[in-house]
């Protein structure tokens, strides 16, 4: 074994999240790579909720099935999760509150009394998690010094004497396995890799929030809505550092017109939202398209139709992502498949909007935004930063004419902003001539859908192709989008004879690149829907039928064991 | 600059209102109350709908940003916070699209406080679409939509606007330029949000809502005792509905803006403000 696989589970309000997040950095910090999956119901209090943090030396891309260490702070947990812990697994749990209705022979139980503890400790059972967490890092023989930091910093600002509880908690934990159950210490040390360090633990929503900051975005507006409302926490809380303004407003109408006013004023604006709320932003889109006011906005997908699984996540709005809004326009749609890519995405995201004109959808899902995983800081100092036509006023000042609209071989036309001299303008829903006026002119009217669409020329050439991983001349070949990459990159360490595609700008879709690039007879899809959404759009779009797929729609990500067993 | 005149605000579009629509009147009077104040095309932002009003956004010559129905309201808050530099900020609605499909906007931009003007086009009557009633129309009014009498009670504009903590609230009747004028350029001039009700009858769709009755019917309240600045006297004046109508100023109150609120906005204006080169280290801080 050459990684570690964790699992915490027990109902919400019990600090599930925050004792996940430590055993994750406590191995990031030791130089491991880690990567966590959160599942949790929509409520606030109860409920079954769990946090899986998977640890690797080398590479950690998604979550895997086997757990070793199992901490059970309720029944549910023993119930719902024992069957997932491998021969020789360790279930953690307190019998004074979890009673065992059977046990499984293969699997040891480290009966901890948590909550006695607890109590010695701070007079409630406040502290149990902690001292879980102590004992689970034991069996790993963690440096414990490493773990009494993570506390520190995890609670820093909080009272002094709650911290030392907390220190005071996880080493009793820690001490109970040192000292009786050091026979079921595993194989594996979380011992200290040399040479890493400068990592930060971020979900994908942090990331998106860090890239619009890299991005000089300065005016952010959301409705709360899982999984995207994260985004709207971090930049609310980085507001007055970053000199942003982010605002919360009534609906996601309200929302997506905010955006596109402050694009209108000239700043860098971008919104965030899931699925419902992108659908009530649908008939803005198109005003941002036809009055080529720039804009960014981020669908995080979770598992629909309507309320659907409001806290799981799914794949199942990429030909809707493409398609929404009445009419027919151009737009951007980018599917990252991890932080470092919804980081680097977002960043795109901006210059695309600026220089094209257009809306620009990074379209992701809960799998990628909520789960946080180590990767390397965020060097943000040579961000590049490209406004496109965004006139200066000495430019405008030297043009005779200024037409907003003007027809041009790129299908790009200057742009100007309110307070600016010589450069009044109107942004038009209605179609309108090259000064903004609106129009029901046959002729204008295509020219100015021929003009809005032959961006697309220049558009195709910038933007990048789907990147392959794996052996280039495998014969197999497995093709994906979005945050489905995670699994399948992880999958793919135990796979031989296999590359993977990973489609990343999925539209404009690279048509080009597909049709050179595959072997339908050679080539599996393997996406969260319930309907083969790109195999459906590769057929539209190049005529290729890739007959293989792997598909899933019932919320959960796809684990890479499922995906080996696929490809075997 | 002293020879600015309305014609500064005048685009080569003819104005394709009905004749005698009440639009023309209040289109002279937005030009003229922004001459008044000195405000060049360039220093002021509009934003519209879609309506007959919003058919205008093609007669008046400024940064126009022609949203869609209902949606005046989020961009012009928007276009404030991202530019508190531009002079005046106008939003211009309808009784449809604004009391209709997009009043809940209405009712968050009053507590907002954000410093611009909602300029609404109240007809009692959808015009656009040919004659429907409206979330003015009163109740009983016959329309194409409400063959046998509209059975919903009208909306009250400066009611809701009151009851939604707006600061400044107003209404004035087209047929009356010179206050309308002056209404319009105390609503630029207040610091916050004000919201101004303009009485434009609908020539062609509403036989009721006449000029001839509105004439007959409106006072201005700066011709009687009244003094806008007692909240509960405002929702006394607001319900004055049955003998006569007032116009003039219901209430305004002098109280921090949306703006107050955000340090970093004390100073430069978000558009000016610098993006490349941006340092992460604090935001990236909690994730080590």
């Amino acid at each position: 074994m050459q990684y570690i696989n964790f699992k915490i589970g027990g109902q919400a309000g019990y600090g599930i999240m925050v004792t996940g997040k430590m055993f994750a950095k406590t191995c990031m910090r030791q130089g491991w790579s880690v990567f966590c999956y959160t599942e949790y119901p929509s409520l606030i209090h109860g409920g079954h909720n769990t946090y899986q943090v998977y640890a690797n030396k080398e590479s950690a891309h998604s979550q895997k099935a086997d757990i070793q260490t199992l901490i059970a702070l309720d029944e549910v947990t023993i119930k719902e999760n024992t069957r997932e812990l491998i021969h020789g697994g360790i279930i953690i749990y307190d019998s004074s509150h979890v009673t065992l209705k059977e046990k499984r022979g293969d699997v040891e139980y480290i009966d901890l009394p948590m909550i006695e503890i607890s109590k010695e400790i701070c007079g409630s059972e406040l502290m149990k998690d902690t001292i879980a967490l102590g004992a689970a890092l034991a069996l790993y023989q963690a440096h414990f010094p490493v773990l009494e930091q993570v506390i520190k910093n995890t609670f820093h600002g909080k009272a002094e004497e709650m911290i030392k509880q907390n220190i005071e908690a996880a080493k009793r934990g820690y001490e109970y396995v040192t000292q009786k159950d050091n026979s079921k210490f595993f194989d594996i040390k979380l011992n200290k890799i040399e040479g890493v360090n400068n990592r930060i633990l971020i979900t994908g929503n942090e990331a998106i929030g860090l890239g619009a900051l890299a991005a000089g975005c300065k005016f952010y507006a959301a409705y709360p809505m899982t999984p995207a409302t994260a985004i709207l926490h971090f930049l609310a809380a980085n507001e007055r550092e970053y000199d942003l303004v982010v605002k919360q407003a009534e609906d996601e109408i309200s929302v997506i017109n905010m955006a596109i006013g402050a694009s209108f004023a000239g700043v860098r604006s971008m919104c965030a939202t899931s699925g419902g709320g992108f659908a009530l932003m649908n008939e803005t889109l198109g005003f941002a398209a036809i009055s080529e006011i720039p804009l960014v906005i981020v669908e995080a997908q979770r598992t629909g139709p309507a309320t659907g699984l409001p806290t799981w996540s799914g794949q199942a709005e990429l030909l809707y992502a493409i398609h929404a809004s009445h009419g027919e326009f151009l737009r951007v749609v980018i599917a990252p498949g991890d932080v470092k890519e919804s980081y680097e995405a977002t960043i795109h995201a901006f210059n695309l909007a600026d220089k094209y004109q257009l809306p620009v959808i990074l379209l992701t899902d809960k799998y990628n935004v909520e789960s946080p995983c180590s990767v390397e800081e965020f060097d943000a100092e040579n961000v590049k930063i490209d406004r496109g036509m965004l006139m200066t006023q000495k430019e405008l000042d030297s043009i005779k004419d200024f037409k907003r609209y003007e027809i041009t071989k790129t299908g790009i036309s200057p742009r100007s902003i309110p307070g600016q001299r010589n450069g009044i303008y109107q942004a038009n829903s209605d179609e309108h001539d090259e000064y903004g006026y609106s129009t029901e002119n046959a002729d204008m009217r295509n020219k100015m859908m021929e003009k809005r669409y032959i961006k697309l020329e220049a558009l195709k050439k910038e933007l990048p192709e789907p990147k392959i991983y794996g052996n280039k001349n495998a014969n197999k070949t497995i093709l994906c989008w979005g945050s489905t990459k995670l699994t399948v990159l992880e999958a793919l360490k135990e796979l031989d004879d296999v590359r993977v595609i990973h489609i990343q700008y999925i539209f404009p879709f690279p048509s080009e690149f597909i049709k050179k690039s595959i072997d339908p007879k050679s080539t599996i899809i393997i996406e969260g829907n319930q309907t083969a959404q790109l195999q459906q759009l590769i057929r539209q779009q190049t005529g290729i039928y890739i007959k293989k797929t792997l598909l899933k729609y019932d919320g959960r990500p796809f684990y890479p064991e499922e995906i080996i067993k696929a490809l075997k | 600059m002293s020879d600015l005149n309305i014609k500064n605000f005048e685009t080569k579009i003819c104005p394709t209102w009905c004749p005698g629509c009440g639009n023309y009147s209040i289109w002279v009077a937005v030009r003229q109350a922004l001459v008044n104040l000195n405000i060049k095309p360039h220093e002021v932002a509009f934003t519209f709908d879609i309506g007959c009003n919003s058919n205008g956004a093609n007669f008046l010559h400024g940064y126009i940003c022609h949203a869609l129905h209902g949606r005046a309201l989020p961009p012009a808050e928007a276009i404030r916070l991202a530019n508190h530099k531009l002079k005046a900020i106008i939003a211009f609605g309808g009784d449809g699209g604004g009391f209709g499909i997009g009043i809940g906007h209405f009712i968050h931009a009053c507590r907002r406080n954000i410093d611009i003007l909602y300029l609404t086009h109240d007809n009692q009557i959808y015009g656009l679409t040919a004659g429907q009633t409206s979330p003015t129309s009163e109740k009983g009014f016959k329309t194409k939509s409400t063959p046998f009498g509209n059975p919903e009670e009208p909306i009250n504009p400066p009611a809701l606007a009151l009851s939604s903590e707006a600061t400044w609230v107003a209404r004035g009747f087209a047929g009356e330029i010179q206050h309308l004028t002056s209404l319009i350029e105390q609503g630029i001039k207040h610091p916050g949000f004000a919201h101004l009700d303009v009485f434009q009858p609908c020539v062609t769709f509403n036989k009721i809502n006449t000029f001839e009755w509105f004439r007959s019917i409106v006072y201005k309240l700066e011709e009687t005792d009244y003094l806008p600045n007692d909240k509960k006297k405002a929702w006394e004046k607001a319900w004055e509905l049955n003998e006569k109508l007032p116009i003039g100023i219901f209430y305004e109150e002098k109280k921090e803006t949306y703006k107050d609120h955000l340090p970093q906005l004390q100073n430069e204006a978000l558009v000016e403000k610098k993006l490349s080169d941006v340092n992460l280290t604090k935001a990236m801080a909690e994730f080590k």
